[in-house]
């Protein structure tokens, strides 16, 4: 009786059969992380020598975050740390906190997050905190409470100054330019070109910015845009467009039209939107901070915080190895420098 | 089949008829620890139990407290809504709209904490969101009589839709701290969040509603079949009406949970989720064609998929590797149902004599 095959113990059996396979499948990877580990997870959360380093971007397989882990990773293997990337596949405000727990199970040394949410993550990172983590975030801020660091890619002046500085050089520092931005209500934008006008008056007397058009960060309203600059200011000389949309969607514009070498055009744009308007002559450079270098400093700075050689306090100053020195500055925020200007020298170098 | 020799249902009780009416002799063939032991529930229950000793033992810093406490917050949206969501598919409905209601809901409570309401009242309205919710769809389902399927990938969407709209790309982020930290608040002592407490409550709810009421007896009738469940009394139309507005209404409170426990209202909160619950529903055991399952079965089906990726997530696999692994686990589990079926049909002979049976077995 007790062997006989009832048709309802089948089915536990085949629940037994796959219980199995699930654990087999864990011991697998269990074990396989050991030995790969380092042993990292081993060291209490807080300790000095617990180089483990988490970088926890807005998603993976981001070609952006790509670039930057990238360079969190040289960062870390250069100081003989323990890099590891995890993340969620979709950039949804909360799906980074189950990674930012796990993170903190593990007791990592500290966490490097570019922020889906500046508050959704934010009791996470600080429970991570609590247990002596080191929590440094980058690209995107969460508030300011939540975090020991934040490494900003670039600030208004360094943005709105590469860009003044580039258009300058390419129409030989005088004539008219205009400015094609994203809507007339963006924070930075708005910002950004407040500067440029004043540093432009300051630094190039006979650059006159005649215009200042909203492409609403929509490709075809950018083109459309772009079009009509050009037919309204014959004499237009240069456009700027500190948007990635903006600059992609003039260089197309330009491109194609009698205006071509004859208009310069610079802004804000990534590598490989602009690659093609780079290399035919549309686009003689642009502007961008360069995500390997952010993630870079990123790592070193998770570092300098866990051997504790700096605490956050504003003027505090770490070595970042390649990059060279920096300083804490107001809202424990480290600056990486001016923003990295993409021509057709270095283009190729970079995929994001 | 061997209904042949299933005796006739003496039971005067007209709504239990129709789930008795699919038994047939072998059920009552074995012992009650065996009927009790051998079932699919009980398989799942085994392999949570499995996976989770698998894990303490192998799995670095699975064995800390903490790592339940951030477990049970992670799956807390899964196990409310798959309550009332097995009862749904046990009458052979689905709902695909739980978590554009989870949405709707988050939204309306941000509005409302940004317009000053107390958190209390305005939970209440988003309750009473998500039950207006829940009541479109059991009235497009039961009055028009429009397949629950098609019905629900449309509300997905307009709820989806109205729930973006109202607070467009934006987050409300400023919260009492009080109704935060309630949302994250351990029991004394322990890492067990005190949210458990309200899911506990609603699965006795839930529990003792299907397995101990005739309004239970008759989801398991109409899902065994509609029309037969109809002849015999139940109130099929009123039964699935109810059930969607259950669904709704836990949907959305799953959704004032979710919102205070990220601190953040949004639109898109909580997008996708409605197929993790649905996939946990069925991992425990309940039957898509409706007509069987059981509330412990899909408890340890959500909470086997949280144990199995919050384990993977601690040895680094990605999310990617994790969502094969749970697809392949709940894929196995479907196919092992069929396929024990097909056997099971094969192994009894065409004169409906079962081969080694256990009456064959005592002759």
């Amino acid at each position: 009786m007790l062997f006989h095959n009832l048709g309802k113990g089948k089915t536990a059996r085949a629940g037994a059969v796959a219980a199995l396979a699930v654990s087999i499948a864990l011991l697998a990877t269990g074990c396989a992380s050991d030995s790969t580990g380092g042993g990292s997870t081993d060291a209490a959360g807080g300790d000095t020598g617990n180089l483990a380093v988490t970088f926890i971007p807005k998603n993976l397989g981001n070609p952006y975050f790509d670039t930057s882990d990238k360079g969190g990773k040289t960062a870390v293997e250069s100081f003989s740390g323990t890099f590891q990337e995890v993340g969620p596949a979709e950039a949804s405000p909360d799906a980074q906190v189950s990674y930012i727990n796990t993170a903190t199970t593990q007791g990592v040394g500290a966490l490097v997050v570019a922020a889906n949410d500046p508050t959704a993550i934010c009791d996470a990172l600080n429970e991570a905190r609590d247990t002596g983590i080191k929590v440094v975030t980058f690209d995107s801020d969460t508030d300011p409470e939540c975090r020991d660091l934040f490494i900003n890619q670039a600030d208004a002046e360094g943005i709105a100054k590469v860009q003044i500085d580039e258009i300058a050089k390419q129409i030989g520092e005088s004539g008219e330019v205009a400015i094609l931005s994203a809507t007339a209500n963006a924070t930075n934008q708005n910002a950004w070109i407040e500067q440029m006008k004043t540093y432009a008056a300051s630094e190039y007397p006979n650059i006159t910015i005649v215009d200042t058009v909203y492409g609403d960060d929509d490709d075809q309203t950018s083109f459309d845009k772009t079009a009509a600059l050009l037919q309204s200011h014959p004499n237009l000389k240069g456009i700027v467009s500190p948007t990635t949309v903006g600059i992609a969607a003039a260089a197309r514009y330009l491109q194609t039209s009698e205006y071509k070498g004859k208009v310069a055009l610079t802004g804000l744009g990534t590598p490989n939107q602009m690659r093609d308007y780079v290399e035919d002559g549309t686009v003689t450079s642009f502007a961008l901070w360069n995500p390997e270098d952010l993630g870079y400093l990123s790592a070193m700075a998770a570092k300098a915080l866990i051997e504790g050689t700096i605490t956050g306090a504003e003027g505090d100053s770490f070595e970042a190895g390649d990059l060279g020195s920096f300083k804490v500055g107001a809202d424990q925020t480290v600056l990486l420098g001016d923003p990295f200007v993409f021509d057709k020298s270095n283009i190729g170098d970079f995929d994001f | 089949m061997t209904t042949a020799t299933a005796t006739p249902n003496p039971t005067p009780n007209p709504q239990a008829a129709p789930a008795k009416a699919a038994r047939v002799y072998k059920d009552y063939g074995q012992p009650l620890w065996r009927r009790i032991l051998f079932t699919r529930e009980t398989a799942i229950i085994g392999l949570l139990a499995l996976v989770v000793i698998v894990s303490l033992i192998t799995v670095k810093g699975f064995s800390q407290p903490v790592t339940l406490g951030y477990l049970l917050l992670d799956i807390m949206p899964i196990l409310l809504i798959a309550l009332p969501m097995t009862l749904v598919m046990i009458t052979g409905e689905i709902d695909l709209s739980v978590a554009s209601v989870v949405g709707l809901s988050s939204a309306t409570l941000g509005l409302l904490n940004q317009a000053g309401v107390d958190i209390g009242v305005a939970a209440i309205i988003c309750l009473v969101v998500g039950a207006l919710g829940g009541a479109l769809n059991g009235f497009l389902v039961t009055v028009v009589g429009l397949p629950s399927l098609a019905v629900t990938i449309g509300t997905l969407a307009l709820y989806r839709g109205l729930a973006v709209g109202l607070l467009g790309t934006t987050a409300v982020t400023d919260w009492p701290k009080f109704w935060t930290d309630l949302a994250k608040a351990k029991i004394g002592g322990t890492t067990i969040p005190v949210v458990v407490i309200l899911f506990l409550v609603l699965a006795i709810v839930f529990a003792v509603l299907l397995h101990f009421t005739p309004f239970g007896r008759g989801i398991y009738a109409i899902g065994l079949s509609s029309e037969a469940a109809s002849f015999s009394g139940v109130h099929v139309n009123r039964t699935k009406f109810i059930l969607f507005v259950l669904t709704g209404t836990v949907s959305a409170l799953a959704g004032i949970y979710y919102t205070l426990r990220f601190g953040s209202a949004r639109g898109d909160n909580a997008t996708g989720l409605e197929l993790q619950v649905i996939a946990a529903v069925v991992l425990g055991g309940v039957s898509v064609f409706g007509g069987r399952g059981a509330l412990h079965g899909v408890i340890a089906g959500v909470l086997l998929i949280g144990v199995l990726s919050s384990a993977l997530r601690l040895v680094n696999v990605t999310s990617d590797v994790i969502n094969i692994i749970t697809g392949v686990l709940l894929v196995l589990s479907v196919v092992a149902a069929s396929f024990l079926a097909w056997v099971r049909k094969k192994r009894i002979g065409p004169g409906g004599k079962k081969h080694g049976g256990p009456i064959a077995a005592k002759a």
